[in-house]
């Protein structure tokens, strides 16, 4: 029995509470999605490559966000601010100091681990609407910030930064877009097998005690503030590495592009792909990346309002999103295997 | 097999060795990615959604224009396929949907994509590709560095252009005037300022104070308060629409009269000079290139004729009143125009090299004696403008066309 079709038979339909064995894929599914991912650039053109690192990169955003919202169960709509802090990391280290490119993902990971944490401290008395007002404010605050005239120098104000794409090392023979998608997706999958493991671990079950129940944790001994503003941290550090990613794929940053439209949509990438289920982050991800562009293939004017209808249909035909697709998936192949 | 193998490959060696010794008696027909004998593919990315989208109004008068050219026999027989995508006006999506149109559609060109970061997002990339990107539909400066960025041009008067223009006049009706300077903190407002000083050269010093605002602040009285109280009689005013409205009134409430200039992109009178109130705004001075499509004076323009009827058979749904309308059919008319100097040669080297050699190019919509010149080191289409004052409930045109260029 697969630990999906576990949550069912034990009735755990509460999005809030998903066991931590239920939050990943089983290892025949992961090789298979793993070898996919591997195989498919040798084939496509390299716009399409373009298009499937930007998965991977909004797919790791929508995971740190999942690991706050779905792991120790706090709101944010900031995640936007998270990503602008380490997308311009990268930016200015790469453009200004001429810092490796790889370096700058764990610069950009301390940095905004570290802006995450100290964020979280003072959100440690909110929760709920409050937080995730809070987490709005920072988002809405951070384009403004970016342009303030002492940043200036190094952010490039409105004009934003260009970025220099790397090209692939050891005279591999790869088009710059190919290198960079195995290059994230090795990046991803490390912080994937590093989240999986971290909700398996001690501070994992911490995160889900204290989104369960508040109270019962910190009586059973769990350091609450501890563990709320270490999620916030590790959250933001995620999102961080995607922004310095995002910013080398898109060689390009710019206050308009970390407004708060973009913490939305990772936002709706989470609830769209199951909230508190790690692989469908990137079937989240994949949402706001391409039904946006399908939309727009069947009205041009409406294409906001037909986004909205789609997103209507999800909401209401799969509440739990992509998590109880492949639940219904799993149960449909269950059944045609005991006829 | 090998025969009818044989043949083929004959016939196909003699079609090479005409095509190659006809060259320099028949017209050769050169194509790059998106041009055929039958078609060619023009790429643009516009804000049909999001903050932006009141610009969505010039994609689609650029898109009727090219239909109305495509309805009268296309550019030398070729149809235009007009591809415009939204990028909701943020620019990671203007770049992948620039990538889509350059890789997966490819296209020609991309020609009068919308906003500033959104443009700048994409501009080494189309650069590093070398394909044109014509007619950027943003007021920045920075679209005219062919040294640089030689596959990147402009197309309306810069701000900084402007900026001048309001310098020079200044400067000769006004020479021992103060000059207060209200500015939005932003690349447009500093775009603008730097032309400004640019323009006054030495005279810079006429400036007694330069005030910025940001666009967070819900009304800027204070600021107008504290330029009245420096003393200044010339009041410029670069501001975007409705802090202009607010300049205006509040000017008019504390008793302030200075020569009072705006900038064009503020020069609305339903969006800015109406909510302000239109008597406290007489007198106000602007500048423009443009056509007022809803201006009577342009009544019985030959030019303006031509965009009414288009309007009336291509484009009904358009409201004549946007500015975004009568933009759009004057920019996708020199887009239409450079693809005819092209002729047979339909590369994207020859589509540059044709977009820096416009001579005195006129289109419909723009003010009589505005014209579009372009050269090899000069990638800013359109440089002048003529000043305007407001009287009664509309603009008046006044003085002659003013260049913008420095030391005329």
């Amino acid at each position: 029995m697969s630990a999906a079709e576990e949550v069912v038979a034990e009735g755990h339909q509460a999005v809030e509470a998903v066991p931590k064995r239920a939050m990943t894929l089983g290892t025949g599914t992961s090789l298979l999605v793993l070898a996919v991912l591997l195989i498919v650039p040798v084939f496509v053109k390299n716009f399409i490559i373009f298009q499937m690192t930007m998965l991977l990169i909004y797919g790791l955003a929508v995971l740190a966000l999942n690991i706050l919202t779905g792991g120790s169960g706090q709101f944010s709509l900031g995640q936007s601010a998270f990503y602008a802090v380490g997308a311009y990391t990268s930016a200015v280290l790469m453009e200004y100091f001429n810092v490796n490119y790889a370096l700058t993902i764990p610069i950009s990971a301390v940095v905004c681990f570290g802006f995450g944490y100290l964020f979280g401290k003072p959100a440690l008395r909110l929760s709920g609407v409050y937080l995730a007002l809070a987490t709005f404010a920072l988002a809405t605050a951070m384009p403004q910030l970016l342009k303030l005239n002492f940043l200036e120098h190094w952010t490039g104000g409105v004009q934003g930064l260009v970025v220099t794409k790397p090209d692939a090392p050891f005279g591999l023979p790869m088009s710059q877009d190919t290198w960079l998608y195995y290059f994230s997706l090795a990046v991803v999958l490390a912080i994937y097998i590093f989240s999986v493991n971290l909700l398996r671990s001690r501070s994992g079950r911490a995160f889900m005690a204290i989104r369960d129940n508040e109270i019962a944790a910190s009586s059973m001994g769990v350091n609450v503030a501890l563990y709320k503003t270490l999620a916030f941290g590790v959250s933001a550090g995620i999102t961080g590495v995607a922004g310095s990613l995002g910013a080398i794929a898109v060689q390009f940053v710019a206050p308009d592009s970390y407004t708060i439209t973009l913490a939305i949509s990772l936002f709706l990438g989470m609830v769209v792909g199951g909230v508190g289920w790690l692989p469908g982050s990137f079937v989240g991800a994949a949402f706001i990346i391409f039904v946006p562009n399908m939309a727009e293939g069947i009205s041009k004017g409406l294409s906001g309002a037909v986004f909205g209808v789609l997103l209507f249909a999800v909401i209401y035909l799969v509440p739990h999103g992509a998590r109880q697709i492949a639940i219904m998936g799993q149960q449909l192949v269950g059944r045609l295997r005991k006829n | 097999m090998t025969a009818v193998r044989f043949q083929v490959a004959a016939v196909l060696a003699a079609f090479a060795l005409c095509t190659a010794m006809s060259g320099p008696a028949l017209a050769q027909k050169k194509y790059d990615s998106g041009a055929s004998d039958t078609e060619i593919k023009i790429g643009n990315i516009m804000p049909y959604s999001g903050p932006a989208s009141a610009y969505a109004a010039i994609g689609k008068a650029e898109e009727a224009y090219f239909n109305k050219i495509n309805a009268e026999g296309g550019i030398g027989g070729r149809k235009i396929k007009f591809i415009s995508y939204d990028d909701g006006y943020s620019p990671p999506k203007t770049v992948e949907q620039a990538r889509k149109l350059v890789e997966s559609d490819g296209v020609l060109l991309i020609f009068g994509s919308l906003g500033t970061s959104t443009n700048g997002a994409i501009r080494k990339y189309m650069n590093d590709k070398k394909v044109p990107q014509l007619f950027v539909a943003s007021g920045a400066s920075k679209w005219n560095d062919p040294k640089q960025y030689p596959w990147t041009m402009g197309w309306q008067p810069s701000y900084a252009s402007e900026a001048r223009i309001y310098a020079k006049y200044i400067m000769k009706e006004k020479p021992d005037g103060k000059i207060g300077v209200l500015y939005q903190n932003d690349d447009f407002g500093k775009d603008y300022l730097k032309g400004l000083k640019d323009g006054l050269g030495p005279k810079a010093s006429m400036i007694v104070l330069e005030d910025a605002y940001d666009t967070s602040e819900p009304a800027i009285d204070e600021h107008v308060v504290k330029l009245k109280a420096s003393g200044a009689d010339i009041f410029v005013s670069i501001t975007t629409p409705k802090f202009a409205a607010q300049a205006i009134k509040k000017a008019a409430e504390i008793g302030w009269h200075p020569v009072h200039i705006i900038s064009n992109v503020s020069a609305s009178v339903g969006g800015v000079l109406e909510p302000a109130g239109l008597e406290v705004s007489q007198g106000v001075l602007s500048a423009s290139y443009t056509k007022d499509g809803s201006d009577p004076q342009w009544n019985a323009d030959d030019g303006m004729k031509k965009f009414y009827n288009f309007l009336a058979k291509y484009d009904p749904k358009a409201n004549k009143l946007d500015a975004g309308v009568v933009f759009g059919y004057a920019a996708a008319q020199t887009m239409v125009k450079v693809l005819q100097m092209c002729g047979d040669d339909l590369t994207r080297d020859n589509v540059m090299k044709q977009a820096a050699s416009l001579k005195d190019f006129e289109p419909d919509t723009l003010l009589p004696g505005i014209k579009i010149n372009t050269a090899a080191d000069n990638f800013a289409p359109i440089e002048q403008l003529q000043m305007m004052r407001f009287k009664g409930r509309k603009w008046e045109l006044f003085g002659d066309i003013i260049s913008s260029e420095l030391g005329h």
